[in-house]
């Protein structure tokens, strides 16, 4: 049905403007109706009022059969219309034949009623049926007249009978009118209400509309685009609103979740490789620099061999540095992290800083030692802050904080570098990812397996010429293997 | 017997026998009071102001008061002249033919020239067929007054004459007791023919043309003496000349010409008992009463 398929925005001021009308129209028709009865009390009233007037000698004049009389009483009691046939005076004998009407000529004396047509012929049949001596209307839908009997009593006894007829055509103009009235008054009302009507169905139906509209952009729009003002209230549609931010912000976090899941297994498939790759080199790498350094305590006497033998035993040195450092182990051995640890990191940093004319803070918020290894805590800080000093522009700030919280220790980086994209935070802590042609890649990677290792975690945040590096550290618990 | 309707009766019997001694008073005294005029609307209606006017003009000529008498029908105005109630009274030629005795002639108008009418039968105008009353069987009938030659007496002779019997000819009759609303009884329709005063009908013609327009005459009789002014027989015989007198002499004066003329009548003659052998006729014909 195409009602059905019509949207709110039109279908509640339609329908509220539909409702408008009907009240409208069924005012108006009760309006005009109540018109109708008035004019036909009114019309009744008069009937008999004149023939209050005629009883008193009217029935004489049927006593003694003065027909002129009779006659010239109905024309004393006509008025200007009735020329025109507005009103018609019949006066009935008792065997109901006209004994004198006031339009003789149409209605002559002696003539049967059921002689001047159907209408007339009805008439009759109502007044045969009528017992009562009481005045009653006839009002028959199909007679052009509507008739008033009234019976002629002298001395309680019915003389004959004065009917009244009036012509629908009287009312017409009277009708008319009213309705005009009626019409105009009901146009009026429409005019002014309609309107407000319209107003309120479209006020009404507008958070309804932008509800559709932003659950529409849902799964067509990236979540974090998706910017909608709603009503929020405890109405059914403000409801709806609190529901659908509710669940625009858990299908947000849902998705960061799996983009974080995601990251995270990677990495640690990541690191899985590399740690079984590093094993498997570093076996016959051990064999072989052995074998290098065997050979030089007996002694060579080839300069050539000497020199190659120097030369395998430099790429292999640095085969072990790379495989040691994708082996990332944070010792327990280490010792608990005191304030001073983390004082000797910026006073490490502070000539680096220096060179690339960039302002280093630190806020150490340590004023006890805590029980973290001191070793791959400060590796991290020195990891991010090193990386933060290379990554901001000469003049810039990089501003580190160390405090630790309820159960926690948080390390948080900020650097005033260019923006990191988002497609590079994806892959930043992934080795040999190389963003910076002075690193080796490694930095994050290795700063990550040791935050994995110590069962914290790590979060960037990078926009606006900003981008800070946040690590939440656990305390007091037991280090993964 | 109800004791109120026992004490009205009463009263209605003192006041007669009061009316009674005070008129025979008047008569004692006739010479010196009023002269009491009847008229009747039968033919002159709604002419208050005329018949005022009418009244000083006799007063003044006369020297002496007047008094016109209105009554609604001829009978009444018969009644009252062979009461003695009243000394004169223009009536009918048939109620004057029917009391031939008691009453006397005072003066004939004269209509056209001569102390004659005559009756007219009329119809609606819408009717071209009628030339007869004899053709008018089974509708409904207008008399004027049943004392009224021309609106009663001469169409039902003229039936009988055509061997009908005019009780029952009609389907319907009816007076309206004035010949001037017989013709608005045709007019209107009420009835579907109707007697009326000739002199009426063309007086009438004069002064109101859309009431005698919806009206056609279909038959005229023959001439009758116009209805006269008669005087009871018994009037004093010089109060009857003055009378006389002053009515014959009315043509005689500008006054007296413009209240004729405002009668459509051209004066009044002696006339003569002759002139109403023909209503006496008729009146012996019909023979009915």
């Amino acid at each position: 049905m195409a009602f059905r398929n019509l949207s709110y925005r039109i279908r509640v001021p339609l329908s509220l403007s539909l409702a408008i009308l009907l009240t409208g129209l069924v005012v108006a028709l009760a309006l005009t109706w109540r018109a109708a009865e008035d004019l036909r009390r009114d019309l009744f009233r008069n009937a008999v009022e004149v023939g209050t007037v005629l009883s008193n000698s009217l029935p004489a004049a049927i006593k003694h059969d003065d027909l002129w009389q009779a006659y010239q009483l109905l024309q004393a009691a006509r008025t200007p219309g009735d020329e025109r046939g507005e009103r018609l005076f019949l006066v009935l004998d008792r065997d109901q034949r006209i004994y004198v009407s006031s339009q003789p000529n149409q209605y002559p004396v002696l003539s049967e009623l059921r002689g001047q047509g159907p209408e007339l012929a009805r008439v009759e049949y109502a007044v045969r049926q009528g017992r009562t001596l009481e005045p009653y209307a006839v009002d028959q839908p199909e007679n052009e007249r509507i008739y008033v009997v009234l019976p002629m009593l002298d001395d309680g006894v019915a003389m004959g009978t004065l009917v009244i007829g009036y012509a629908r055509t009287l009312f017409l103009p009277r009708f008319h009118g009213i309705l005009t009235r009626v019409g105009w008054s009901a146009l009026i009302l429409m005019a002014v209400l309609l309107p407000i009507g319209w107003y309120l169905g479209d006020r009404m139906v507008r958070p309804l509309i932008q509800l559709a509209n932003c659950l529409g952009r849902v799964g067509r729009q990236p979540l974090e685009q998706i910017q909608c003002t709603l009503h929020e209230g405890s109405d059914e549609i403000g409801q709806l609103g609190v529901r659908f931010h509710q669940m625009l912000h858990e299908l947000e976090q849902k998705q960061r979740l799996e983009t974080q899941m995601v990251a995270a297994e990677r990495l640690a498939a990541v690191g899985r490789l590399a740690a079984g790759v590093a094993h498997e080199i570093n076996n016959p790498l051990g064999g072989m620099l052995n074998a290098i350094s065997t050979y030089r305590r007996h002694g060579s006497a080839d300069p050539v061999a000497e020199k190659t033998f120097d030369l395998l035993e430099r790429g292999l040195q640095q085969i072990r540095d790379t495989v040691s450092a994708l082996l990332v182990e944070a010792r327990a051995s280490s010792h608990d992290l005191t304030p001073q640890d983390v004082d000797d990191v910026a006073t490490l940093l502070r000539p680096d800083a220096q060179k690339r004319a960039v302002r280093l803070s630190l806020e150490n918020g340590l004023t006890a030692p805590l029980p973290l290894p001191a070793s791959p805590v400060r590796q991290v800080l020195i990891n991010l802050s090193l990386n933060a000093v290379q990554a901001t522009p000469a003049g810039g700030a990089v501003h580190c904080r160390i405090h630790p919280g309820e159960g926690r220790l948080a390390i948080e980086v900020d650097n005033e570098g260019e923006t990191i994209p988002t497609e590079r935070l994806r892959h930043l802590f992934e080795p040999f990812v190389h963003h910076n042609p002075a690193g080796h890649g490694l930095g994050l990677w290795v700063t990550y397996q040791i935050i994995q290792q110590l069962q914290g975690r790590i979060d960037v945040e990078s926009q606006a010429g900003r981008t800070r590096f946040t690590v939440l550290l656990p305390v007091g618990q037991e280090l993964a293997a | 017997m109800n004791p109120v309707r026992a004490l009205l009766n009463t009263i209605a019997v003192l006041l007669a026998a009061l009316t009674l001694t005070l008129s025979g008073v008047a008569e004692s005294r006739e010479s010196a009071g009023p002269y009491r005029v009847g008229l009747t609307p039968v033919f002159l209606d709604n002419q208050t102001s005329f018949l005022r006017d009418w009244e000083e003009y006799l007063e003044r000529r006369l020297d002496h008061p007047v008094d016109f008498l209105q009554r609604q029908t001829y009978r009444e105005i018969t009644e009252l002249l062979l009461n003695g109630q009243l000394d004169a009274a223009w009536i009918c030629g048939y109620p004057f033919v029917r009391h031939h005795d008691a009453l006397r002639l005072l003066a004939v108008p004269l209509f056209e020239g001569e102390p004659l009418y005559r009756s007219y039968l009329i119809v609606p105008a819408a009717d071209g067929e009628t030339r007869s009353v004899a053709d008018l069987k089974g509708r409904v009938f207008a008399y004027s007054d049943p004392d009224s030659n021309s609106g009663f007496l001469v169409p039902r002779v003229e039936l009988r004459r055509q061997g009908y019997d005019p009780r029952r000819f009609f389907a319907r009759t009816f007076f309206t007791w004035s010949h001037r609303d017989v013709v608005r009884a045709v007019a209107d329709g009420v009835a579907q023919a109707g007697a009326v005063d000739g002199y009426v009908w063309e007086t009438l013609s004069q002064t109101h043309p859309e009431l005698t327009g919806a009206t056609r005459v279909a038959w005229t009789s023959q001439p009758f003496g116009f209805p006269p002014l008669v005087a009871r027989a018994d009037l004093d015989r010089d109060r009857f000349s003055r009378l006389q007198g002053v009515l014959l002499e009315m043509p005689a004066d500008p006054e007296g010409r413009r209240l004729l003329l405002r009668l459509n009548l051209d004066g009044f003659s002696p006339g003569g008992d002759g002139l109403f052998t023909g209503i006496a006729a008729a009146m012996d014909r019909f023979g009915e009463e």
